[in-house]
């Protein structure tokens, strides 16, 4: 699905190279988990993937197509492709639950009919349908993140991309938002989440991706969700 | 853009104004200032316009027959003359009468005769334009049967050098005034579009086009700029009709009479309207480009 080719990153004004010569390749339906430490370069490589920013060397493909050649419409629609998901939510404070998810709806241009559907159906696979109406300083930092779960997963993407998803909650919340994208990964999406959270890497035993100072150092595909503790 | 995306851009765009009501009202205020200060500025400028138009339009050159001159043969010349508007005769016997009323009394000069009057027939001759009076006066002053002109030249010179640079001294001022109100415009609705930076990530992460992030921004700035536009004009009309009606009591010189008809006025608070509408949807347009350019 999405190929990278020695992809290096170097920020502006920065001497350091924030990735170095990355090559791995993402396919359909996988579930991968981008480890290491603050700096290692996960949230670069997330953003490189959402083509946020270009590589500075190095060539990233999606289907076989250079992502950096993408015109002004090709990049529109790659990116309706993908859902995000962010360590602080970015829920906007003024917009109730239901509103938030809409959101990722209405920007594309679905009918209110076909919102009036999908926003509900997406908050029941979060377990939020009930508080639809609420207000984001209204929920907890699980719930917040629910809703940017299903913000997300509305559009029913190829891709979801997050990036520390639980840093911002408790472990048991955690645990089921990890749930969570593993169901969402049952039905088909692929899905890549940087973090932290190593516990949370060891119970789903999906593959793993470890970076140190912008390299990979370790690419590990495991079987599936384990129960044990 | 489809017509779902247009109709939630516009409704965020009236969502926005209602939210932001405060910023709203502040944004249209400030341009109702700027426009009113501006407006006022074109108001006075249309005045002095007017008041070039009338020294244009009433200059005159006193053209003096010698008395021996073919008046009929100089009269045909001076009305082939180029640049001539309007000729007006004023015979010798007319003339003493004249000069006498200007004196107090018709009657004064009753004492001279057709034969010992010394006053010589004299043409009053407008020109189309004030600049080319002078050209127009030397060509006279060759003419046969022409004894002397006189049209006040150094006068005339000063009172259109003032007029004129007066004239484009109000233009500046204008042009610096309206670039003033983009400029506030732009701060303004920059503030607006810094406060909701967090919205339009949000929306760029969402996949939403530059085009569906700037509508409702654009509308939102066209609609500040127009009422802004709109309260500046009500303001300024209302000012300059109370002035108007202080002035009327006045006996005004026939050059200090205000302007006050619609093909005069009409321009000033037309371009008030169109430019705070443009300057407020422009100055969207151009506040905004910074946050879809950095993705």
């Amino acid at each position: 699905m999405i190929s990278l080719n020695e992809v290096s990153k170097r920020y502006p004004g920065s001497r350091e190279l924030a990735l170095q010569s990355v090559t791995m390749t993402v396919g359909s339906g996988e579930f991968v988990f981008l480890v290491g430490q603050s700096g290692a370069g996960k949230s670069t490589l997330l953003r490189l993937l959402f083509r946020e920013y270009l590589p500075s060397s190095g060539v990233i493909t999606y289907r076989g197509r250079n992502l950096a050649r993408f015109s002004g419409g090709e990049l529109l629609r790659y990116r309706r492709k993908i859902g995000m998901v962010f360590q602080d939510f970015r829920l906007l404070k003024q917009k109730t639950v239901f509103e938030n998810v809409a959101f990722a709806l209405e920007v594309v241009g679905h009918s209110p009919q076909s919102i009036r559907k999908s926003v509900p159906a997406a908050l029941e696979e979060v377990g939020l349908l009930d508080r639809m109406l609420a207000f984001p300083a209204e929920l907890s930092g699980g719930e917040q993140q629910r809703v940017g779960i299903a913000r997300a997963m509305v559009r029913k993407p190829q891709l979801i991309l997050a990036d520390e998803p639980t840093g911002n909650v408790d472990p048991d919340n955690a645990l089921q938002l990890m749930e969570l994208f593993a169901a969402i990964n049952r039905a088909g999406t692929t899905i890549v989440i940087a973090t932290h959270a190593s516990d949370m890497v060891d119970r789903l035993r999906q593959r793993v991706v470890q970076l140190e100072r912008g390299r990979i150092i370790r690419d590990v595909k495991r079987g599936g969700y384990s129960n044990e503790p | 853009m489809n017509l779902n995306s247009l109709r939630y851009s516009l409704r965020q765009g009236v969502v926005s104004l209602r939210r932001n009501a405060l910023l709203a009202l502040v944004t249209t205020s400030m341009v109702a200032v700027s426009l009113a200060i501006l407006g006022g500025f074109m108001l006075l400028s249309a005045n002095v316009r007017q008041i070039v138009h009338t020294i244009e339009s009433n200059v005159e050159i006193a053209v003096f027959a010698d008395m021996e001159a073919d008046v009929k043969a100089l009269r045909t010349e001076l009305n082939q003359a180029q640049g001539v508007r309007e000729i007006v005769f004023v015979p010798r016997d007319e003339g003493l009468r004249e000069l006498g009323r200007s004196l107090g009394d018709p009657e004064l000069f009753h004492v001279f005769t057709e034969r010992n009057n010394p006053l010589p027939d004299v043409f009053r001759v407008r020109v189309q334009a004030a600049d080319e009076v002078s050209s127009v006066a030397e060509v006279i002053r060759k003419m046969r049967g022409v004894d002397t002109v006189d049209y006040g030249e150094e006068l005339v010179a000063q009172l259109l050098g003032m007029t004129r640079w007066v004239s484009g001294l109000l233009v500046a001022t204008s042009a610096l005034l309206g670039l003033g109100a983009i400029f506030l415009v732009i701060a303004i609705i920059r503030l607006s579009v810094m406060a909701r930076q967090e919205e339009i990530g949000v929306m760029k992460y969402l996949g939403a086009s530059n085009g569906f992030i700037r509508l409702p921004f654009v509308l939102e700035g066209t609609v500040m700029g127009f009422f802004g536009a709109v309260l500046a004009s009500l303001v300024l009309w209302l000012l300059y009709d109370a002035l108007i009606a202080g002035l009327e009591g006045m006996a005004l010189p026939l050059l200090l009479n205000p302007v006050t008809g619609l093909t005069q006025l009409g321009p000033v608070f037309g371009t008030m309207l169109a430019l705070g509408t443009s300057v407020g949807g422009f100055g969207s347009l151009l506040a905004v480009r910074k946050y879809l350019h950095n993705r």
